[in-house]
Order: structure tokens, then sequence, then C-alpha cells
């Protein structure tokens, strides 16, 4: 298993580490039991992602999707948002080792909780957004 | 580089190289053919025999030469379980190397019954549960001699005093212990022992199996008549003769090894004790403890991420956590011991060897101290334990 010089970048570097106070909307995805654990926080204005962070605990590849996946999604609209999938955070990261695609889906899923949240909180309905999973089970499948 | 990790593998010991080399070159004959050069090569591997028998206080022909520990394992449970005629009952312990667990799980899907016994939070195997596991058609009992994660020595007399009074034959998987510290197989009281020369300053690709005379056992493999017809195949000489180097260089420095490398694992473990919070110690202290073993779990920091920090800067460390060897489940023997989740999967191993000084020991606490402090700043678990 080897992680690409990006991964490793990102994870030596996480980029937007951290709580953004009064965020617009966080969500936390993931369980001790997997072995990851992301909480990603929004800052929303307007329909446009203005700032993003993470909190992650988790492996080399979990800290790498979660930092590259808010580097996407700054400055993004909510719809361009909701088009960013778990092989686009891949795809910046130059790929992923097969057993660590599972924390690219974490990392896409933990960006739509903060939407999820973020819709709750305000009321606005984000189109094609699924609330998400109770008993979280990323990984299982790839075993 | 930072070298950590001799409970996976160690280097070679000086002149264990050496010693190998004419059987790598000039002497490449088999030593099963009669004329004089073979018959010089038979008698290397009769000396290395001599010597692993000598440290182990077996006789010679108690000793057989396989390919690893995974090799003496696999054939002492199968060979012993073929043999048996007791029954297809194996008692063994939750927290045996995937050498001797993976051989168990094959052997239940053949059929057999396995009794796993539990261990206590420090690793240690209750010897009364043994007692009371053994049945009429228990055909072996396998239980490992020193932890290769938490380093937990089992105590092998009590145990094998249970097995011998029920007659039941007793297999250790030692090979983390052979070399580190003192063994004699008459003392033990077991019928079986496995060991493994890259782990004392040995060549990879080449192990034993103690077997006590008398204790019925049948072979791995079919083919040539080598080692006394229990294990075909032409001998890896060259491993061989490392094999009796290695273990002869460790048997003479045990008496200055033990101690001094004791000597590190305490200090080392008293320091991150010392310096980093929320930490755990796995595995006991004291004399019942490898000495070159470390475990420690960093609440709130995964393993890998961890290692992966250490790996970065030059330092070799190993952890038995989810990520770390592309499974996805913690490691076995944490879970065994009672850790949860968020622990098992916050794991480290360090392991001293010979190579290893006091200034590795400050090396590696100026690495882990700030690698520890930035996974947490990382950690949602630690932000909200510190919310708490």
């Amino acid at each position: 298993m080897e992680y690409s010089e990006k991964v490793m970048e990102h994870f030596m570097n996480p980029r937007n580490v951290g709580e953004i106070e009064a965020a617009s909307g966080v969500g936390t995805v993931g369980n001790v039991q997997c072995g990851d654990i992301m909480r990603v926080f929004l800052k929303i204005e307007g329909d446009v992602v203005t700032d993003a962070s993470f909190k992650t605990f988790g492996c080399g590849a979990a800290v790498a999707t979660s930092s590259m996946a808010t580097e996407l999604v700054k400055g993004k609209t909510i719809a361009e948002v909701m088009q960013i999938t778990n092989k686009a955070v891949m795809d910046a990261l130059d790929g992923l080792p097969a057993v660590k695609a599972h924390c690219s889906v974490l990392a896409e899923e933990a960006v739509q909780a903060a939407l999820w949240d973020y819709s709750q909180k305000s009321g606005v309905v984000i189109e094609g957004l699924k609330p998400p999973k109770e008993e979280h089970e990323h990984g299982h499948h790839h075993a | 580089m930072l070298y950590l990790d001799n409970a996976a593998t160690t280097p070679l010991q000086h002149g264990v190289f050496e010693a190998m080399l004419p059987y790598l070159n000039e002497n490449f004959f088999n030593p099963s053919s009669v004329y004089k050069p073979a018959r010089q090569v038979r008698a290397a591997i009769d000396e290395a025999r001599q010597i692993v028998a000598d440290v182990l206080n077996a006789a010679p022909n108690e000793i057989f030469f396989t390919s690893g520990g995974t090799e003496a394992d696999n054939w002492a449970i199968k060979g012993a379980l073929e043999a048996s005629k007791r029954g297809r009952h194996i008692v063994t312990t939750a927290t045996e190397h995937h050498g001797i667990l993976y051989v168990c799980k094959h052997m239940e899907k053949q059929g057999c019954e396995v009794t796993y016994l539990p261990v206590d939070r420090e690793g240690f195997v209750n010897p009364q549960d043994l007692d009371a596991a053994i049945r009429p058609e228990t055909a072996l009992v396998s239980i490992m001699f020193a932890n290769n994660e938490v380093g937990t020595i089992q105590p092998m007399e009590a145990l094998s005093e249970i097995t011998n009074r029920h007659g039941v034959p007793l297999h250790t998987d030692a090979v983390q212990a052979v070399g580190h510290i003192p063994i004699d197989v008459e003392t033990l009281g077991v019928q079986m022992l496995a060991l493994s020369a890259h782990k004392f300053g040995g060549p990879k690709g080449i192990g034993a199996l103690y077997v006590k005379k008398g204790t019925p056992i049948f072979s791995l493999f079919q083919g040539g008549a080598q080692e006394r017809n229990r294990r075909a195949g032409t001998e890896n000489v060259a491993g061989i003769v490392g094999m009796g180097a290695a273990i002869d260089i460790s048997a003479k420095e045990i008496s200055c090894e033990l101690p001094r490398v004791s000597a590190l694992r305490d200090r080392l473990i008293r320091e991150i004790s010392e310096k980093i919070p929320h930490t755990v110690l796995n595995g006991p202290l004291g004399d019942k403890r490898l000495p070159g073993n470390v475990n420690f779990s960093f609440r709130f920091v995964e393993g890998e991420a961890l290692l992966l920090h250490l790996d970065m800067q030059g330092c070799c460390a190993s952890t038995g956590s989810a990520c770390s060897s592309g499974a996805l489940e913690p490691s076995h023997v944490l879970m065994s011991l009672g850790l949860g989740h968020e622990l098992a999967n916050g794991a480290l191993r360090f392991s001293f060897g010979a190579g290893n000084t006091e200034a590795d020991i400050e090396k590696l606490m100026q690495i882990l101290c700030p690698a520890v402090q930035k996974l947490r700043a990382l950690s949602p678990l630690y932000d909200d334990f510190l919310k708490q």
C-alpha cells in the first residue's frame, strides 16, 4: 500500500483544520469501530460555501481526503458542491490505495452531512440532498 | 534512520552473513549426496542443529529445520492433529499470532473444534481456564510463549503442568522469545516449540520446530527423506548455518542483552507515561514482558496516522490498528485484552533490539511528542473530550 505524494502532502500539511465559529452547517460521519471520524464545518453565504474546515480522527487517507474535500468545496455554490463526488476527491489526490477508497466516500458524506445540517437549520431546501445515515457502515464492503 | 521494529524482523548479527556465504558459493553441494564435499555440507547442518539444540536444552534429533515460524506452527498443529488418537479438538488462546490463529480457523472448517482461551487485561491466560478446556478428545494445546504485539510472557510451566497431567501435547509459538529470553524446553515442559531465525539476527526463510522425542506428529510435506523423514525438501543450507550462528551469538550475549534491552523498554515506558498525557500501556510491566516490547495506545489518535508521521521522520515502528494492514478490523490481540475500538486503533508498538541505545529513546521522544500533539489538534474526539 503506497500513498501518492499528494496524499502525503495533504496529510503532513492539512488545509482548513479547525472549527468555524457559528458555522452554517456541521456534519460528523464515521465511528471509532471503523477507525475514522470526520467532522466538516461549512460557512454558507447566499448559496455559496465561503469557508470550510474539518477535524478528523483517522488514518493518513482520512486526513488527506478531509483536507482535499474542504479545499474543493470552498468558493463553490451549493449546487456545485452537490456535484463533488468521492471520486473527485480521490482524483484530486492522484488516487488512493484500494483499501482506502472508503475514506473518500466518508469525506463526501461529511460534506453532505454538513449541508444537511445547514438545510435543517436554515430551512433552505437543497435538491438531491439525502439525510445522513444513522448507523455508518462505510468501508466494510471493501474488505 | 531510527529502527524500532525488531519484533517484525532484525538485521543480521555480526558474522552471520560471513558464516552463510560459503554455502551460497563454493560449498553449494546437496547435503544428501554421498561424495566428500557434500558430506562437509551435511556436517555444517549437523553443527548448526547441535547449536540450536544446546541453546534450547534439547537433543539434536529433536530439532527440525523449516522455512520459518509459520511453517513450524502449521506443522505442529496439523501434524499433531493428524497423528492424534485422542480426537479433533484444539485448545489455543485468543491472542495467538496469525500463524497459529488462522491455522486453527482453517482446521475448524475441516471439522475440528477449537477452544480459544480468553486472556486478562495484560494478556495472560488463566491456567484454570486451560484445565477446564481440556477434554478427552483434545488432540493438542497451542499457547504462544510471548505475544508479538504486547509482549506478554505466558506462565508456560504452570500451563505445561496441566497439559502433561492430562497427557495432551503442548505446542508453543516461541518466535518472539527465542534469542531474547533464556529457554529450556525441559523446564518448560512443552512437547513442541516453534522458532524463527530472523527474529534474533538470523536470515529470513529459516526456522525450526522442536519436537520432543516420542511426540506423535505427521509430516506436512511428502517427498525426500530430509530431516530424518520428517520434513521433505533439500535443506536451506545457508539459512540453517546462519540460524546456528545467530542463535549462538544470541545465547552468548543474552546475559548482557536481556537486562540492557529491558532497561531501554522500561525507560521508554516511563518517558511516554510521564510526557504524553492520555496514553495507556498495553501488556504487563516487568519481567513478564518481552525485554524489547513497548506498546501504547495514544487516545484520540489513530495508529496509522501516527505511524506515518514517524515514518516521514525516519522512525520505523509498527501498529496492529485498523488501517495499517489494509484490513479494517482492529488488532485481535488488543481487542482480546478488552480495549475498545478507539484505544485499539490508536496503538503503536516499538520493539528494541541489539542495535538500539538510550540515544534512540531521546530521538524517538523528540519525534513522537509533537506528532501526537499535531494529530490531537486534528482530532474531533480530542475536541469532544476537552469540551466534556
